[in-house]
């Protein structure tokens, strides 16, 4: 066994940022240009996808021995770009009886961004004072008039490509040109419009258009998740981390897993993080006048809790003992569907860009439906590159069928009809998704575990959470809304409908990765952990820039 | 594709092109990345493991789950599925029984369905014909198959044969249509560097969606 060393750095940063991912990557790339001294420590190792050593984007389906098929270390396939996922060696977490959670994590350089759909949506007016508006959850110290001049900022600097509708609530941005749609999407937008459903152009932070020499501009792979060697897709390691370094003023300490936020036991202010190496196992410190975490929501409320002191004897920032509560991840419900229509397509290019080129917003009125609060629909289909799973479960489909001659076809078979079936069903499907706005519960949380530590000792967590019929409700309307499309297209479900006890077909908790909530920012010191610049209400020099101080996702 | 050709299609001439050094370092990379099919024998090129992922991968490839025996059933297993026709070969031309190796000993839990599979088969040969499946003829062997391929017929004692033979369909149309035979033939044309504008005027006739 290795000597558990301590050592602590001999400078003294201006800022100590944890976390390299969106909030990280942004608060590194604005105060290393307005001059101050920063340090980035983030957990896991060092990623560019320009770098051939990390590169899987334009790999063929055979490059990889699995087809691309998804592995413990590759939760979303062989190619994508988010080295961890729900289950890390080493690092567990736990959740209580009859409860769920389930966490993911990117362990590199940039976090979960590299990977990520690139759906790049504001919040809108009504977002911000929801409780307001429906009694529920918690209204944000701030309104959209605070925020939009950053989003305008965000649009110009980061690039997102979209349309300006002029609708209420999804409000119009500095959008880049947005692609033409697939075939499908041409299809959903026919048949969406006869159903009254609003069916637009996505919001995703891809360049269409070159906005800087840094940059490149989108070349239709289709591979975001693999993260573009152009960085023509946003990241925040490729697009804030990699620019900040450049003005001499950002160091970033990999394989950094911090342990504590240190403070001074008179004045109860921050004064630095310890961190472990996870190379070396060594014990660090780094010093700081300004701490920031941006680890993620659940993280970054794991690492206030477990830094205890007599001081802050429940944890940092937490005199409310709101940390860890309030936790939520969107709604997720989905469904895929075979279109006869679009058997046997003549074949061409239709890679796109990575994800969805129409999506649609929330489009009803609560006051009508027996849920709060609403979801959008993303869509996928088209002629993908084939990779494991191609074809996968034909047997349940091809008997549905005449073949070519009108013949009745018998499920599943063999031989060169089976292969000509594969051909023939090729871009026909089409699938969709709702992502929709969960209510943040004070029951609903992560707390410190009494008895698990992880593989550097260090306090895991233990989750609690259950959904509600608000939740429940929603996917049903979800499945409802699908079945709906999918009949208007002249399509057949490939699945049942879930019912009530699948919670009709509503994701686990986490599986969306969208969780917030757990430092929520208020304007009571009481009832919030962070006011509404996201400084926390004990500790004037500590800010929290990820997803925890939401009140709420959004939908 | 050559470089000059690859800029253009990036959007890019190929003159004048020194401006956007991102553009340009992907083309090199794209080109770079490419399958070099003078290089047989490695089983894969890199492509951008993490060191636990290098070693995992590693690992399996010097293992061999399945015995030569049962290589040899699952050969002419994968190709009743998918043979060769006019298009295109047949799933152990286009490498399938070596995936399914691959991914048994990527993924545990197909090994005894796998294994076991294979045996029932065997049996079943055994059963009726006095012999194992590889040693039967080919109306033999199709005898068996036609009993298990089609799972609505529900004949007494198959349901394991045909779970078994649903499992092998998936697993070879996987294997096949991800290879780069599978890809020539479903015609895809895409992962390659492309100015997207939309579905072709045809198409879009073709649905009447041209006035949409």
């Amino acid at each position: 066994m290795r000597d558990i060393q301590f050592k602590a750095t001999p400078t003294t940063y201006d800022v100590i940022i944890v976390g390299s991912g969106a909030g990280g990557g942004m608060a590194a790339y604005e105060l290393s240009k307005a001059g101050a001294k920063v340090l980035v420590l983030e957990a896991g190792q060092h990623y560019d996808p320009a770098d051939p050593k990390y590169i899987t984007q334009m790999k063929w389906p055979w490059q990889s021995p699995r087809r691309g098929a998804s592995t413990r270390f590759r939760p979303f396939g062989d190619f994508d770009a988010a080295y961890g996922g729900w289950d890390i060696d080493g690092e567990p977490y736990t959740t209580a009886p009859g409860t769920e959670f389930k966490w993911f994590r990117s362990r590199m350089l940039g976090g979960r961004t590299n990977h990520w759909g690139r759906i790049s949506l504001r919040f809108g007016p009504d977002d911000f004072r929801r409780k307001s508006i429906d009694g529920l959850g918690e209204d944000w110290p701030i309104g959209y008039d605070d925020v939009k001049p950053f989003y305008d900022e965000v649009d110009s600097l980061l690039g997102v490509f979209g349309s300006n509708e002029g609708l209420p609530n999804d409000p119009d941005g500095i959008f880049l040109p947005a692609p033409k749609p697939r075939l499908h999407e041409h299809l959903l937008k026919k048949h969406n419009k006869n159903l009254g459903i609003t069916t637009i152009p996505s919001r995703l932070s891809i360049l269409t258009k070159p906005i800087n020499e840094e940059r490149g501009s989108c070349f239709y792979c289709s591979q975001c998740n693999r993260a573009c060697m152009a960085y023509a897709d946003f990241s925040s390691s490729s697009c804030l981390i990699k620019p900040a370094l450049k003005t001499g003023n950002l160091d970033v300490i990999n394989y950094a897993m911090v342990r504590e936020v240190l403070t001074d036991a008179k004045t109860g202010l921050c004064t630095g993080v310890s961190y472990v190496d996870t190379q070396t196992m060594e014990e660090k410190t780094v010093r700081g006048s300004i701490v920031v975490l941006a680890a993620s929501a659940c993280e970054t409320s794991r690492l206030l809790l477990n830094s205890k002191s007599p001081r802050f004897p429940e944890g940092l920032a937490n005199s409310s003992g709101v940390v860890g509560k309030y936790l939520h991840d969107s709604t997720g419900a989905s469904r895929s569907a075979i279109i006869p229509m679009l058997f046997d397509r003549k074949r061409y290019n239709e890679d796109g860009v990575g994800g969805l080129h129409v999506y649609s917003p929330w489009w009803l009125d609560n006051k009508k439906l027996d849920f709060p609060r609403g979801y959008h629909i993303e869509y996928w289909g088209g002629m993908g590159m084939p990779a494991y799973g191609f074809g996968w479960g034909i047997e349940n489909i091809n008997g549905m069928f005449p073949d070519r001659s009108g013949n009745p076809r018998e499920a599943g078979g063999y031989g060169t009809a089976l292969k000509d079936d594969y051909r023939r069903f090729y871009g026909a499907y089409v699938g969709m998704a709702g992502r929709g706005e969960a209510i943040a519960r004070e029951d609903n949380y992560c707390e410190i575990d009494p008895e698990k530590v992880d593989k550097f000792g260090i306090p895991v967590l233990r989750f609690h959470y259950t959904h509600s019929d608000h939740e429940r409700l929603q996917a049903k309307h979800m499945h409802d809304t699908f079945e709906q499309i999918i009949h208007e297209m002249g399509g057949i479900p490939l699945s049942d409908k879930p019912g009530a006890d699948r919670d009709y077909g509503l994701n686990a908790p986490g599986e969306i990765i969208h969780e917030v909530g757990t430092a929520r920012m208020g304007n009571d010191p009481k009832r919030s952990a962070l006011n509404k610049y996201q400084q926390a209400h004990d500790v004037k020099n500590l800010f929290v820039v990820d997803a925890a101080p939401f009140p709420l996702t959004g939908r | 594709m050559k470089r000059r050709d690859l800029l253009k299609s990036l959007g890019l001439s190929s003159l004048g092109l020194v401006g956007l050094s991102p553009q340009v370092q992907a083309a090199e990379n794209i080109l770079y990345s490419g399958p070099d099919k003078k290089k047989k024998k490695q089983p894969w090129e890199p492509y951008g493991r993490t060191e636990d992922e290098e070693a995992y991968n590693a690992k399996l490839l010097v293992e061999q789950f399945f015995n030569p025996k049962e290589m040899e059933t699952l050969g002419v297993f994968v190709d009743i599925i998918i043979p060769k026709d006019q298009h295109s070969g047949s799933a152990t031309d286009a490498g399938v029984p070596d995936f399914i190796e691959f991914m048994a000993k990527d993924r545990p839990n197909l090994q005894t369905p796998l294994r076991g599979g294979l045996h029932w088969i065997d049996s079943q040969a055994t059963k009726r014909f006095g012999q194992v499946f590889t040693k039967c003829s080919d109306a033999q062997r199709l005898e068996i198959v036609e009993d298990i391929a089609y799972p609505n017929r529900k004949n007494p004692g198959m349901s394991q044969g045909v779970a078994f033979f649903s499992l092998m369909r998936n697993l070879t149309a996987s294997g096949f249509w991800s290879s780069q035979m599978g890809l020539a033939d479903m015609g895809y044309q895409g992962n390659t560097p492309n100015q997207w504008d939309g579905v072709p005027e045809e198409v879009l006739k073709q649905y009447g969606l041209d006035k949409e």
